[in-house]
C-alpha cells in the first residue's frame, strides 16, 4: 500500500490500535512549559505515578516570563509560582529544565529545533497548539491538553484517532516582499479557520522546497490556525543540514542510521490524500488581517470584504469588524497603528529580525509607535547582536527585549492596551489575545517593519528599494552553527 | 482526574449562537496562572461576561437569568485556537456537562472528552432548530442520551444521532480516563520503546 509522509511517521509510532477507538501513539519528544504542566504533575502525584521516560521531556519557561529585567525576581506572584512549579517538578522527576535566565531558555517551539530536540520522523507533543511548528522537519508534531501532558509523562503515549490527510501544494515563485508568513496567512484566508479541522496537512511544492527551515517553521506553526492538527514538510538537504551537529541530534554512526530513516520520509509518488489543494505562489501578496481570527486576512492592497462575500454568519462577521473598528470595503493601507510586535514562535527567529532590519535600516521609528522586538530565544538574541542587527535597530530608534512569548498571548506585562492597534508577527488576532480590548493585525516582519517606520499600515514593497539588499540580508549567515 | 459518569442528561440549555468561539474567549490567557484546577468557572467567557470594572455585561447570555442549564449550545467551529484544557475545565467548573455545536475544533473536542464534558456534534439544521426552540422558550429541554448516542429536542421530539468512538463512550459512561488504560499496558509500551531507533 502506498503511504503518505504522515502515514509513515504515524504508523511507526502506533503501540496498539483500539477497536472502535483511538490509536495508542508513542511520543518521542515532549516539551513542557509553566502554564499547561502544573496540573498534569498534580495528577501524577495524586495517582502516585512516576515519569516513565524523563529524558524524553524538556522544560522551558516562556509563556508568562517578563521580557525585561529577567535577572530580577518575577514580580507577579502567580507567574512566579508557575515558574517555581515548573522548576521543582522538573527537578523532582529528573527532567531537563531551561528556566528563566538559562542560556538555552526561550520559546518552546524555538528552542526545540535550535538544540536538535526536533528531528525528522519523530513524534513531538507539547501543551501548546503551535507545536505544529516542528512539522517543518518532517515530524508529526501537535498541541495537546493538560490531561494528555499527564498521559505522556506517565506513559510516553497519547491516545489519538488517526486524522485525515490533506496536501497543500504551492507552486511557482514568490514575488518580492512576500514571506513564508504571507504564504501561510494566504492559505488560511482561503481555507478559513476551520477549513482543515480533522486533517493533518502536508505542504509540498516548489515554494516550500526553496524555503529555509525558519520559513518552513513559520508555515507549519500556523497550520493550527486553519484548524489542522498539524502540518509537515518532507525533510530534504535543507533539513538535514540544519539538524546535523546540534546538541540532541544523533551523532556519528547514529547519524548515519538516522539518515537512512530520514531519507524514507516522503510521500510515495502515488500516495492518496483525503483532500488536495494547489495554489499559485506568484499570486500571493504581502498579507494582513483585518478581523478577529487568522482566516480574516487579505492581500495588503485589497479592501475589507463585504459580509456577503465571506463564508459564515453575517452577525459574527459584523461583531468582528465592530470589535476592530473597521468597515466593509475599506482599504487597510494608511490605517494608523499604535504598536508593533515582532516575536513569538511564528516569527521570532533570526530570519525574521533580519527581514525587519532590512526595512528599518537607515530609517526612524514613527514617533507614536511603541515597538516590542522580542527574540524567540537567547540564541536568537545573541545572533541579533553578533550580526549587527541590534545596531541597525538602535540607530532606527528601536530597543530589543529579552526572549519569551510576550505579547503573543499577553500573560506577562506585555499587553496592548484596549482599543489600540498592533501590527503583530504572532499568530492570533482573537479578541483580547494581546491584552483585554487589544486589536491585532497579523502580518509578516516586513509589513510590521513598514508599519513601524511609517506609523500606518504600509505596503512593504514600497520600501524595498533594492530587492538585492533585502535578500542578501535575509540570506546572510544562513547557519551560524 | 476523575469526573462524574455520564449517561443520560436532561436539561435546559444556554444558547451562544456565535461562530468560531475560540478558547481565548472561553478563558482569557491572564486567568491561566493557577497551578491547581480550581475556580476556572468564575472566569468562563470573562471578557464577554464582565466589563473591565468587573460589573456584569447585561447583554451576555450567561448574565441573562432566563437561560440556564447544564448544556451549552454554541455556533459553528466551537473551541478553536489555543490548546488550553483550561477552556474545558472552565466549562465543566461552571456547571456545563455537555456542549452542542454543528462543528468543533479538534483539540478542544479531545480535551472535553478527557475531562468529562460531552461534545455533541449535530447537523447545522438541527443546531438551528435548537437555537430557535430555546429562543422561543428558554424552558425548552434537551435530552442527551449517551448510551443511545441521541440528542432530542423534547418539546418537538425531534432527534438526531451523534458520533462518539465506542472507547470514549465507555470511558464517559464509567468516568474512566486514558491514563487508567495506559497504565495497564505499560509493559507493552516499554517493549515498544526499547525497539525504537530513537
Ligand atoms: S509564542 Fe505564542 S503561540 Fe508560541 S508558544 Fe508562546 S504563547 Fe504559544
Amino acid at each position: 500500500m502506498t503511504k503518505t509522509l504522515f502515514d509513515k511517521v504515524w504508523d511507526k509510532h502506533v503501540v496498539r490500535k483500539i477497536e472502535g477507538g483511538p490509536d495508542v501513539l508513542f511520543i518521542d519528544r515532549h516539551l513542557i512549559h509553566e502554564v499547561t504542566s502544573p496540573v498534569a504533575f498534580l495528577g501524577l502525584k495524586s495517582r502516585g505515578i512516576k515519569v516513565l521516560y524523563p529524558e524524553r521531556t524538556f522544560a522551558t519557561a516562556d509563556h508568562n516570563t517578563p521580557t525585561i529585567n529577567q535577572h530580577l525576581p518575577v514580580a507577579d506572584p502567580l507567574s512566579a509560582n508557575q515558574l517555581k512549579a515548573l522548576e521543582s517538578n522538573s527537578n523532582e522527576y529528573g527532567i531537563s529544565h531551561w528556566g528563566l535566565g538559562h542560556q538555552k531558555n526561550g520559546i518552546v517551539h524555538v528552542v526545540g529545533p535550535e538544540h536538535g530536540i526536533t528531528q525528522p520522523g519523530a513524534t513531538i507533543v507539547c501543551g501548546d497548539s503551535h507545536t505544529s511548528t516542528h512539522g517543518a522537519f518532517g515530524a508529526i508534531a501537535f498541541g495537546i491538553g493538560t490531561s494528555e501532558v499527564e498521559m505522556v509523562l506517565a506513559s510516553q503515549c497519547i491516545m489519538q484517532p488517526k486524522p485525515k490527510k490533506m496536501r497543500i501544494n504551492v507552486t511557482g515563485k514568490l514575488s518580492k516582499g512576500v514571506t513564508p508568513k504571507d504564504v501561510a496567512l494566504y492559505i488560511i484566508s482561503q481555507l478559513t479557520t476551520s477549513g482543515a479541522t480533522g486533517y493533518f496537512v502536508e505542504y509540498a511544492g516548489e515554494v516550500f522546497e526553496k524555503m529555509s527551515m525558519e520559513g518552513r517553521m513559520t508555515v507549519c506553526n500556523l497550520s493550527i490556525e486553519m484548524g489542522a492538527r498539524g502540518g509537515m514538510i518532507a525533510p530534504d538537504e535543507t533539513t538535514f543540514n540544519y539538524v546535523k551537529g546540534r546538541e540532541f541530534s544523533p551523532k556519528g554512526e547514529a547519524w548515519d542510521k538516522a539518515m537512512e530513516y530520514y531519507k524514507t520520509l516522503k510521500s510515495d509518488a502515488d500516495a492518496v490524500f483525503d483532500k488536495e489543494l494547489t495554489f499559485d505562489g506568484s499570486a500571493i501578496e504581502p498579507m494582513i488581517t483585518y478581523g478577529t481570527n487568522p482566516g480574516m486576512g487579505i492581500g495588503i492592497s485589497h479592501e475589507i470584504p463585504n459580509a456577503e462575500e465571506v463564508e459564515g454568519g453575517v452577525a459574527t462577521y459584523n461583531k468582528s469588524l465592530g470589535y476592530m473598528g473597521f468597515h466593509e470595503g475599506e482599504s487597510m493601507l494608511g490605517k494608523k497603528i499604535d504598536y508593533v510586535f515582532v516575536g513569538s514562535c511564528t516569527n521570532g527567529r533570526i530570519e525574521d529580525f533580519r527581514a525587519f532590519a532590512s526595512i528599518v535600516k537607515g530609517k526612524k521609528k514613527a514617533d507614536h509607535v511603541t515597538a516590542w522586538l522580542v527574540p524567540g530565544s537567547h540564541i536568537v538574541e545573541a545572533q541579533i547582536k553578533e550580526e549587527g542587527l541590534l545596531d541597525i535597530f538602535t540607530e532606527a530608534g528601536f530597543t530589543l527585549r529579552q526572549p519569551g512569548c510576550s505579547a503573543c498571548l499577553a500573560m506577562n506585562d506585555d499587553k496592548i492596551p484596549a482599543g489600540k492597534y498592533s501590527v503583530s508577527t504572532s499568530n492570533r488576532n482573537f479578541e483580547g489575545r494581546q491584552g483585554p480590548g487589544s486589536r491585532t493585525l497579523l502580518a509578516s516582519p516586513l509589513v510590521a517593519a513598514a508599519a513601524a517606520v511609517t506609523g500606518v499600515v504600509t505596503d512593504p514593497r514600497e520600501l524595498i528599494e533594492d530587492e538585492g539588499i533585502l535578500s542578501s540580508v535575509i540570506n546572510k549567515v544562513k547557519d551560524l552553527f | 482526574m476523575a469526573y462524574d459518569k455520564f449517561t443520560i442528561l436532561r436539561s435546559t440549555a444556554v444558547p451562544l449562537p456565535i461562530e468560531n468561539v475560540d478558547t481565548d474567549q472561553i478563558i482569557p490567557a491572564r486567568f491561566l496562572k493557577a497551578t491547581e484546577r480550581v475556580g476556572f468557572g468564575d472566569n468562563l467567557f470573562r471578557d464577554w461576561r464582565y466589563n473591565p470594572d468587573n460589573t456584569p455585561k447585561a447583554d451576555f447570555v450567561l448574565n441573562n437569568p432566563v437561560y440556564s442549564g447544564k448544556i451549552l449550545v454554541g455556533g459553528k467551529n466551537f473551541g478553536s485556537g489555543s490548546s488550553r484544557e483550561h477552556a474545558a475545565w472552565a466549562i465543566y467548573d461552571y456547571g456545563f456537562r455537555c456542549v452542542v455545536s454543528s462543528f468543533f475544533a479538534d483539540i478542544f473536542k479531545n480535551n472535553c472528552l478527557n475531562i468529562g464534558v460531552l461534545p455533541v456534534q449535530v447537523s447545522p439544521e438541527f443546531a438551528d432548530k435548537i437555537f430557535t426552540a430555546i429562543h422561543s422558550d428558554p424552558k425548552a429541554e434537551l435530552e442527551i442520551n449517551l448510551p443511545e448516542q441521541t440528542i432530542t429536542l423534547l418539546p418537538t421530539g425531534e432527534q438526531e444521532k451523534f458520533d462518539i468512538s465506542s472507547y470514549k463512550k465507555e470511558n464517559m459512561m464509567n468516568g474512566f480516563d486514558d491514563i487508567d488504560y495506559l497504565q495497564n499496558i505499560k509493559g507493552e509500551i516499554e517493549e515498544f520503546a526499547s525497539e525504537l531507533p530513537f
